[in-house]
């Protein structure tokens, strides 16, 4: 068990150290969620009457079109140099592969929801510090379901030829529970309506999570090899 | 012992379990897409012997060194190490396997030192800054140990990459054209590790276009044709030396 926490911690730190060190992957991705709200507010209007009913739909599509972007580049770094093969080398269980992968995603995406919600209620005017508590909680548990499929997809794509393409094909019609489960649960806070059915998408979201982050898991090892 | 296609004894599971040869492979092939690159090897490396695998581009060298390292599946046949099935028992392979590719499979944006502490933390152990040091310096990196990988030559990244298997010696060492991009001291160091291997009674498999460079360490070649062994010969270093492929 320790030599598996070792395994996924030296993967999250070697991640995070290679962007820490060229912080292409995070510019480009807090670039792109913050010209994803601009055109939605172009398109939309930022009319706070306009706005606030699909403010939380605005979100998560921001986050799902900026965050698939890290996905793609997460297995990039390990197909450069040959290093997904010697990755599969390692002793030990190859979940532990997967679970540092995702770790180390679900930092980069909850980095970039940091500097990109802040932008979001700036440009439509939400009352994002009147909710921040159950907001972040319901931004947590969307982002651990986004970044678990991201995560395992984005390892089956890389196995493919045009595997920028093919991530979002394979992933986005697997997000639609987890979509709307996010945009229900965030736009019933934004509006107010804390106790009510925004409480059942919260508990949604979390079972959601939990079977898909098993599931993942345990299909890893056949889709990771060649 | 005998490795034609076809040829090779084949001893039943309990016998293998008791002497396991260091790779045994039965009927080995492998597929991309249409094109069969390994059409049904047997081969048999025993433990103890450093065996060269020889053929032209596109024969299915690589292909037959990654089944053996269990990073690719075998459409049909099979292959063990030290009597473990690589495709149903890759955790037992795993540990006694080592690969050096054509790519060294390393991170440009860490440095070699951190290539090396990633490769021990990977491998379950805790960094250990002497034994990083002391291996970077039998490859002659010591004084590239903080400096970032990209910079590095496609030597230095070779060496970089023995480095990384000095680490943790395997009992299986795999190596892919390793005398491509080494300068004579890198050739010393390769061929000073595959003997060791074999002296602690591992066993060493490697690809070469060049049997001169393997000679003086050689104990047997094999040499492939289409995704075919076609040709088997026993060796005696010295003897070979000035040889090629």
């Amino acid at each position: 068990m320790n030599a598996e926490l070792t395994r996924i911690g030296a993967i999250v730190w070697k991640d995070l150290t290679a962007e820490r060190r060229t912080k292409a992957n995070f510019n480009a991705v807090v670039f792109l969620a913050g010209l994803i709200l601009l055109l939605f507010g172009f398109a939309i209007g930022t009319e706070q009457a306009s706005m606030q009913p699909i403010a939380g739909g605005v979100i998560w599509l921001t986050v799902l079109f900026s965050g698939t972007l890290s996905f793609n580049r997460s297995y990039e770094q390990e197909l450069e140099n040959g290093a997904l093969e010697m990755l599969l080398l390692y002793p030990g269980d190859r979940r532990s592969l997967f679970v540092g992968k995702l770790l180390a995603n679900l930092l980069f995406v909850l980095l970039v929801e940091v500097v990109m919600l802040p932008t979001a209620a700036l440009l439509y005017n939400l009352p994002i510090w009147t909710f921040l508590a159950p907001l972040s909680v319901v931004l947590l548990l969307g982002t651990i379901g986004f970044v678990t499929l991201g995560t395992f997809y984005a390892a089956m794509a890389s196995r493919l030829r045009a595997r920028e393409v093919m991530l979002p094909l394979l992933l986005f019609p697997m997000l639609v529970p987890l979509l709307v489960g996010a945009v229900q649960a965030t736009g019933g806070i934004l509006n107010g309506d804390i106790m009510g059915s925004t409480w059942w998408w919260v508990r949604f979201l979390f079972v959601f999570d939990v079977i898909f982050f098993v599931a993942a898991l345990f299909a890893f090892e056949y889709v990771i090899e060649d | 012992m005998v490795t034609e296609n076809g040829m090779t004894p084949r001893p039943s599971l309990r016998i293998e379990r008791a002497t396991p040869a260091a790779v045994a492979a039965e009927g080995l092939a492998r597929r991309f897409g249409r094109r069969w690159v390994l059409r049904g090897i047997d081969l048999t490396v025993e433990a103890g012997q450093i065996v060269a695998l020889t053929g032209r581009n596109g024969s299915g060298k690589t292909t037959l060194l990654r089944l053996v390292a269990s990073v690719l599946r075998p459409t049909r046949g099979t292959v063990s190490v030290f009597g473990f099935d690589t495709r149903r028992e890759g955790a037992e392979v795993r540990p006694l396997v080592g690969l050096l590719g054509h790519s060294a499979g390393l991170y440009d944006d860490l440095t070699a030192g951190e290539n090396l502490v990633f490769a021990q933390r990977m491998a379950g152990r805790r960094a250990d800054g002497a034994l990083i040091s002391a291996v970077l310096d039998r490859v002659g990196l010591a004084p590239f140990e903080f400096e970032r990988v990209r910079g590095f030559s496609a030597g230095m990244r070779r060496r970089l990459g023995l480095a990384r298997l000095l680490l943790r010696p395997p009992r299986l060492l795999l190596l892919d054209e390793p005398y491509a991009s080494f300068d004579e001291d890198g050739i010393d160091v390769v061929n000073a590790f595959a003997t060791e291997i074999r002296a602690q009674g591992g066993a060493v498999l490697l690809s070469t276009h060049d049997l001169s460079r393997a000679a003086l360490v050689l104990d047997r070649r094999l040499h492939i044709v289409d995704g075919q062994i076609v040709e088997s010969s026993e060796l005696r270093g010295p003897t070979l030396a000035g040889g090629r492929a």
